[in-house]
């Protein structure tokens, strides 16, 4: 019995009250009856059983132009396994990540193999350095102990001058700068976790382990301007730009075995099985746990809260994995994550709401700064579809989310200045493209994200010309429950209550609008016929 | 009776204390309304100013004189030039300090108005005494020695031009108080104490206090005194007070700051016990203050010496602003009344003693001018109309009756008995004003005024003195306590508190009594002079108190001139204080700045090196370990807060001998990890964004720390120049002693005027930040200093100096590195947890359990099946992956031995997981 499907429901006045994530929180809120709907994602797919077994036979039956694993690999030769950081998935997984699972056969057909030179590298891309901890989650600690002691664990570093290695230009004149390990091994294997459509294919490579001279000429406003959504393959500017670059590598002979995996949509732990059940299947316990955590989270310390949500391990399970060249590969990764993934909604609506949850993928182990709000209500969630944007073209985005004025100073030190200097003097994306150079070369947050846990010094900037598409679409963004200061620094409107936020929205959208609610976490993506 | 000014046209007048309220006053109206008497003022030089400089700076400057240099235009500086003498002395010293010139001057005077007084109810005894007591009579002495003077000069200008007015003695007028009555109760005439003892022919009187006292002894006395407490100050004992004072007020600030701390709370103890030995002295003799005394014996003594001379005594209440003259509302300085009624209308005095039907006897600075000048001009005998008998036998006390002086006149300028102001009309209309015409506090909200209840003196200062006691010993608790950044707006709040108090206290001690008095000051005798006027006198020179409407005054003069003076808040939109700060930000951060230094902890970061020790120590131990370690620092802890407020050098010399036999390398290995993952957690983002913005400015940045250099060394980006303490280093181990003194004090401002010197950098166009009173050498040596998240300590002195203060805080309420929730099922780590705690060390903890990984309870137990049926197969990987590192190691032999260790490991994690 294969799981049942996305759905869509139609509010009426006996409709319970949904639930809206809120931060490290969560409300059940009531929607307008006969004008609201709810699209639920559909329920998680059943996992491959022998997990094992699935990923040797992938190694070894390879998809599109592709030899077996095994045949790559010979002694002498130089083997480099490149990874998916900690933005994925998410939330982190149970132990054993799937990560540490496929690197595992990886490196025992290398040990078979006679193979002497073999290196780990953290695909960081522009993203902070992993930590010992997450690495080890990431790994396993038989992994992480057999490399990380002798340096053969290295992590991505797109400022090392040493470390990259400059490939040359596409036909469009993008530069392409890659890992200089990576570029010079004979075996290039990349093992990915899918979560979105974006991730993987030759973005693996050409964004995960090129310099910030490369990724600048596809993260940027332009590009993001012309890709709607950049989770849709073929209507996604960044895919394109990364396809070229993907392909111009591979030309300069650089052999790449690259494994996709995706994984069902299983996010929270029985616990807090109720957050991804339908409310109206709420059981007596279901029920009874949303109540008594509500009580608990709101009792808590800021503090306590967010390390509680952060100590959450998803329970996703494998239920694809293919391996071999990067375009077949991906094709039928694709094929996958939306077989999970995908959602028939019909027709636009005036008005799209969302709860932002706990996490994004900046934000693991840290705190969801208000720039990332933004990032993951507008970059990520009104991304999630295929075809037409679920709200319609001035429509309105309301967003639930406490969006406090706090960041971690580790993970996100030139965020808190994007914030308080370059927000302060515009919000439009098109226009901070002037601060970028001097965040982008500043020495201190390169120092940061070379020898700290520091994102780069330009990521901010990337995060909000990820909300460039939703901003130009959009008429008004609003945020429940919001950090006031925070919201209106964000451009924003803050509004105190759900029914307020709605009121304030008909004011861009007219009387009587509809509104469609997504029940995100679990993800989801929108087919709008 | 002549004009006043057709009169004192003629007459040359000399005046003391011109540059005091009421001299000023008396100056103006000289200069205003006569056309040609001369003036010759006695003015103090003191070391940096001249008498002559004092003459423009102190007095002609002054908005006293606004409608004269309107009127006189141009010519106000050549009018004044040609009627003003300014003669240099001082009313302490013999003589007056005149030179032959200044003897001169003076004997040409027909007038001597004597105005200089010591005016603070809370003068030490001696100097009330120098000036309240001494001054008339030195005054009077230099008249008699200038008499022969005098009668050459009038034989002279007698041959030359016709001297209508036959008297040759200068007319000496004392400005005393009425208050030398004292604690009288009733009515208190205008009489001297001789003449009331006289009158009543008993010593006890019914018109003023007439205490016997023996002034000449109390002079000795007082003079004594100072020079015992001189030496009693100089006393080990003492000495040792106030070094520990001066050292828990200071802090580790070095030892030339607290040296000379300590030699000002020696002076201040001396003269604070002056001050207090002369309120003893005075309330035992029955007058509320020193003042008060002093000025009661003033008059005594020179009546008693100088009958030779011609007296008059004019004997003021409380001086306020002005009714009418030179303007409506002209005051100078800060009087008595003044700081009371702001302290109110700023909501600090929630009570004031006094009672409501009690008088309040306040008379406007010009009505006092008027009655000055009308005695002089009326000169020094008793007003006509007036029968001698009334206060007779005046003189019975003359044993030198060289002249036939007439009796002293005694006048009170005061409103009590003719035209009273109650206590309470007076609180009433106060109140009712600053409800209609609030002060804003600093937010912009309006203040409201407390309802007083009149209680007694007694219970309101035990009150307060109650609330200063319990505030103290808060502050003192909250100071001690180690932690500093912790609970900084709590000690600047309870400051706050007790200052406010303190200052209320003051109030309510040096001036109650004045809303207590029961005295009733007569002016039957002002008011017979005010009938002998001229009737155009009588309007330009009113003294009559029954023409003042209070209600008028209070609400349309007094309290408007107040306000006006008291740079207060009155209106909500004011923003005198943040433009201020705004101002002090475009100062630091102007491009003219050269240098820019930053102190570390709790400046940059909130951490310090307590935090960094236990985190290296227990970097790489267990849970048992580490509580061993932390424990044995716990143990330690009271010696070592002791000794960093002693002295913080030798604080990080004891605390760095920690590190002995420890390995550098690894240190510095560990410090990077410590750095990214502990103090970049609690860095202020603000500061680095300051410190980013100096760079930007081109400002050379110099971070000045006791931390230690590898603790230090990724700051390196952000500064041009890290001045830190160094670890001796022997055969790669720390030998536990410094490689050079630390850069703490004292030694912070050498070093970095050293290296200001050697990079020719301005300091006094430098900045810096620091946050506790250690950094004060640091601080008081550049041009702009800034205190940030600035101590009890230092932000007291900040705002004393007017420093720019700021507040800079952690991204994050709390920001921590988050990981899994820590397992408190054991004893162990709850202990752990609560120590942790202690030390700010939680989220390492938390770290560190999460770093075990799959074998620490908080990895579900999911992954630690899986990992028991990975272990199966561990031994087949391991040696496999190994034997291509040994392998490996054959291209590079380094990696040789760490081949081997490998496979331990490997193996080893794989039994762990079992």
């Amino acid at each position: 019995m294969s799981p049942r499907p996305g759905y869509v429901l139609e509010v009426d006045r006996t409709t319970p009250p949904v639930l809206f994530w809120n931060g490290e929180g969560y409300l059940l809120e009531r929607l307008p009856p006969e004008q609201s709907r709810i699209v639920y994602p559909p329920d998680p797919l059943k996992p491959l059983e022998d997990t094992t077994e699935h990923i040797r036979n992938a190694l070894s039956h390879p998809i599109g132009d592709s030899q077996p694993l095994k045949s790559l690999l010979h002694p002498g030769m130089r083997l480099t396994i490149a990874f998916d950081d900690v933005s994925l998935p998410l939330p982190p997984m149970q132990q054993p990540d799937v990560r540490q699972l496929v690197i595992e056969e990886v490196l025992e057909l290398a040990a078979d193999a006679g193979i002497e030179d073999v290196a780990l590298i953290a695909a960081l891309s522009l993203h902070r350095r992993m930590t010992e901890h997450e690495l080890r989650h990431a790994l396993g600690d038989r992994v992480y102990d057999a490399f990380a002691p002798y340096g053969l664990l290295m992590q991505h570093d797109a400022e090392d001058p040493d470390g990259l290695v400059f490939l040359g230009t596409t036909n469009l004149g993008e530069e392409v700068e890659i890992n200089k390990r990576a570029a010079t091994s004979d075996l290039l294997v990349y093992v990915n976790i899918n979560l979105v459509p974006m991730d993987g294919g030759h973005k693996s490579v050409a964004t995960g382990l090129a310099s910030y001279r490369s990724v600048r000429h596809h993260h940027n406003v332009e590009t993001m301007l012309n890709s709607k959504s950049f989770m849709d393959m073929h209507h996604s500017e960044l895919h394109s730009a990364n396809w070229r670059m993907g392909r111009y590598i591979r030309e300069q002979g650089i052999k790449i075995f690259q494994i996709e995996t995706t994984l069902n949509t299983n996010t929270f732990p029985p616990q807090f099985s109720f957050l991804q059940k339908r409310e109206w299947e709420w059981g007596p316990k279901d029920r009874a746990s949303f109540i008594a955590s509500s009580k608990a989270l709101s009792i808590m310390g800021d503090r306590a809260r967010r390390a509680l949500f952060h100590s959450i391990k998803a329970p996703l399970q494998l239920t694809s994995i293919q391996a071999g060249e990067v375009e077949a590969v991906h094709q039928v990764t694709i094929e996958n994550v939306l077989k999970q993934q995908l959602v028939n909604v019909d027709g636009q609506t005036d008005i799209l709401t969302m709860g932002l949850p706990y996490i994004s993928p900046y934000n693991v182990n840290s705190i969801m700064n208000p720039i990332l709000v933004a990032c993951l209500g507008l970059g990520y969630l009104f991304n999630m579809y295929i075809g037409k944007p679920l709200v319609r073209e001035g429509g309105v985005v309301i967003m639930r989310h406490p969006t406090p004025l706090a960041f971690n100073t580790v993970h996100h030190p030139s965020y808190i200045d994007f914030f308080e200097e370059v927000l302060a003097d515009t919000t439009n994306p098109a226009e901070i493209s002037k601060y970028e150079e001097s965040y982008a070369t500043d020495p201190w947050y390169r120092e940061l994200y070379r020898t700290g846990h520091a994102y780069h010094g330009v990521h901010p900037f990337y995060m909000w010309y990820w909300t460039a598409h939703a901003l130009d679409h959009l008429s008004s963004v609003i945020v429940v429950g919001g950090n006031t200061k925070a919201v209106k620094r964000l451009g924003f409107r803050p509004a105190s209550t759900l029914a307020d936020a709605l009121e304030m929205a008909e004011d861009s959208v007219g009387g009587s609008p509809t509104i469609t609610h997504i029940r995100v976490p679990p993800l989801m993506m929108a087919e709008v016929s | 009776m002549d004009s006043i000014a057709s009169i004192l046209n003629k007459k040359v007048i000399f005046i003391t204390g011109a540059t005091g309220f009421l001299g000023t006053a008396l100056v103006e109206r000289l200069l205003r309304c006569t056309d040609e008497c001369q003036i010759v003022l006695l003015i103090r030089s003191s070391p940096r100013t001249s008498a002559l400089r004092r003459l423009d700076k102190d007095l002609l400057n002054n908005d006293c004189f606004d409608p004269l240099r309107e009127q006189l235009g141009d010519q106000f500086h050549d009018v004044v030039s040609s009627r003003v003498t300014v003669v240099e002395g001082d009313v302490t010293r013999p003589g007056l300090g005149l030179d032959q010139q200044g003897m001169e001057q003076l004997a040409r005077c027909d007038i001597a108005i004597h105005s200089a007084a010591a005016v603070a109810f809370d003068s030490p005894l001696d100097s009330a005494i120098e000036i309240n007591l001494l001054g008339p009579s030195r005054l009077a002495q230099a008249i008699r020695d200038a008499s022969t003077l005098r009668m050459q000069h009038i034989a002279e200008t007698q041959a030359t031009q016709q001297i209508q007015d036959a008297s040759t003695a200068t007319h000496l007028i004392s400005i005393s108080t009425a208050y030398v009555a004292g604690t009288h109760q009733g009515n208190a005439e205008e009489v001297l104490s001789t003449q009331a003892i006289a009158r009543n022919r008993s010593s006890r009187t019914t018109t003023t206090v007439t205490t016997d006292v023996d002034i000449e002894a109390e002079i000795d006395f007082a003079r004594r005194l100072r020079s015992d407490l001189q030496a009693e100050s100089r006393r080990p004992e003492r000495l040792k007070n106030f070094v520990s004072a001066a050292r828990k007020e200071m802090g580790s600030a070095g030892p030339h700051l607290l040296a000379e701390r300590s030699e000002r709370l020696r002076q201040d103890w001396v003269k604070e016990s002056m001050v207090e030995a002369g309120k003893m002295r005075s309330q035992s003799m029955g007058w509320p203050d020193a003042y008060a005394f002093t000025k009661a014996l003033g008059e005594r003594m020179l009546t008693q010496q100088y009958q030779d001379i011609p007296i008059s005594i004019v004997r003021p209440s409380i001086i306020e602003s002005a009714i009418s003259q030179p303007y409506p509302g002209w005051i100078r300085g800060f009087r008595m009344a003044e700081p009371i009624i702001i302290s109110y209308a700023k909501g600090l005095l929630k009570e004031f003693p006094g009672t409501p039907e009690g008088i309040i006897d306040v008379i406007p600075v010009d009505m006092v001018v008027s009655a000055i000048l009308a005695v002089a001009a009326h000169g020094p005998s008793l007003p006509e109309n007036e029968q001698p008998s009334m206060s007779t036998p005046l003189r019975s006390v003359s044993t030198t009756s060289q002249t036939n002086n007439p009796p002293v006149a005694v006048y009170h300028v005061a409103t009590g008995s003719r035209n009273p102001l109650r206590y309470g009309t007076l609180v009433d209309l106060v109140k009712e004003w600053f409800s209609a015409n609030p002060l804003y506090d600093t937010d912009g909200q309006p203040i409201d005024v407390p309802e007083w209840s009149f209680p007694g003196r007694g219970r309101v200062q035990t009150q307060l003195k109650r609330s200063i006691k319990v505030l103290s010993s808060l502050e003192r608790i909250n100071s001690a306590i180690p932690v500093h950044s912790f609970g900084q707006d709590l000690s600047a709040r309870l400051e706050e508190s007790r200052t406010k108090a303190q200052r209320a206290l003051t109030y309510a001690e040096l001036y109650g009594a004045y809303t207590e008095t029961d005295a009733v000051f007569m002016v039957d005798r002002l008011l017979t002079l005010y009938s002998t006027l001229h009737d155009d006198d009588k309007r330009e020179y009113c003294f009559d108190p029954a023409t003042i409407d209070w209600a008028t005054y209070v609400r349309q003069i007094h309290l408007p001139s107040v306000v006006s003076h008291a740079r207060v808040r009155t209106s909500p939109t004011s923003t005198r204080s943040v433009s201020r700060s705004g101002r002090a930000l475009k100062a630091i951060l102007s491009p003219d700045r050269e240098m820019a230094v930053f102190d570390l902890e709790n400046t940059l970061v909130s951490a310090n090196v307590v935090d960094s020790y236990i985190w290296l120590a227990t970097r790489h131990l267990s849970g048992s370990d580490r509580l061993s370690v932390i424990s044995k620092l716990v143990v330690q802890l009271p010696r070592l807060i002791a000794m960093d407020r002693k002295d913080r050098g030798d604080f990080l010399r004891t605390f760095y001998r920690f590190y002995e036999n420890a390995d550098i390398d690894a240190l510095q290995k560990d410090a990077l990890e410590f750095f990214h993952s502990y103090i970049m957690n609690r860095s202020y983002p603000a500061g680095i964004a300051r410190l980013k913005k100096h760079r930007n400015l081109g400002h050379r940045t110099v971070l000045i720390t006791g931390s230690l250099d590898f603790l230090v060394a990724p700051l390196q980006p952000l500064f041009d120049e890290i001045i830190c303490a160094r670890l001796d280093v022997k055969d790669k181990r720390a030998t536990g002693r410094l490689a050079s003194p630390p850069p703490t004090g004292e030694a912070r401002a050498l070093l970095l005027a050293r290296y200001a010197e050697a990079n020719d950098i301005d300091l006094s166009q430098s900045v810096a930040y620091g946050d506790s009173v250690s950094d004060l050498p640091l601080l008081e040596s550049v041009g702009f200093p800034v205190a940030v998240n600035a101590d009890q300590k230092l932000s007291a002195m900040a705002k004393k100096r007017g420093w720019h203060s700021e507040n800079w805080k952690t991204a994050a309420p709390q920001a921590k590195q988050l990981t899994a929730i820590p397992p408190l099922s054991n004893g162990q780590s709850l202990t752990g947890f609560l120590l942790s705690r202690a030390f700010g060390m939680m989220s390492q903890v938390r770290q560190d359990k999460a770093r075990q990984g799959p074998g620490s309870p908080d990895a579900g137990s999911a992954s630690t099946m899986r990992h028991t049926a990975l272990y199966d197969r561990s031994d087949q990987i391991a040696p496999k992956l190994a034997s291509a590192e040994v392998r490996d190691t054959r291209k590079t032999p380094k990696l040789a031995s760490e081949g081997s260790v490998n496979t331990r490991k490997a193996k080893k994690t794989g039994r762990d997981s079992r």
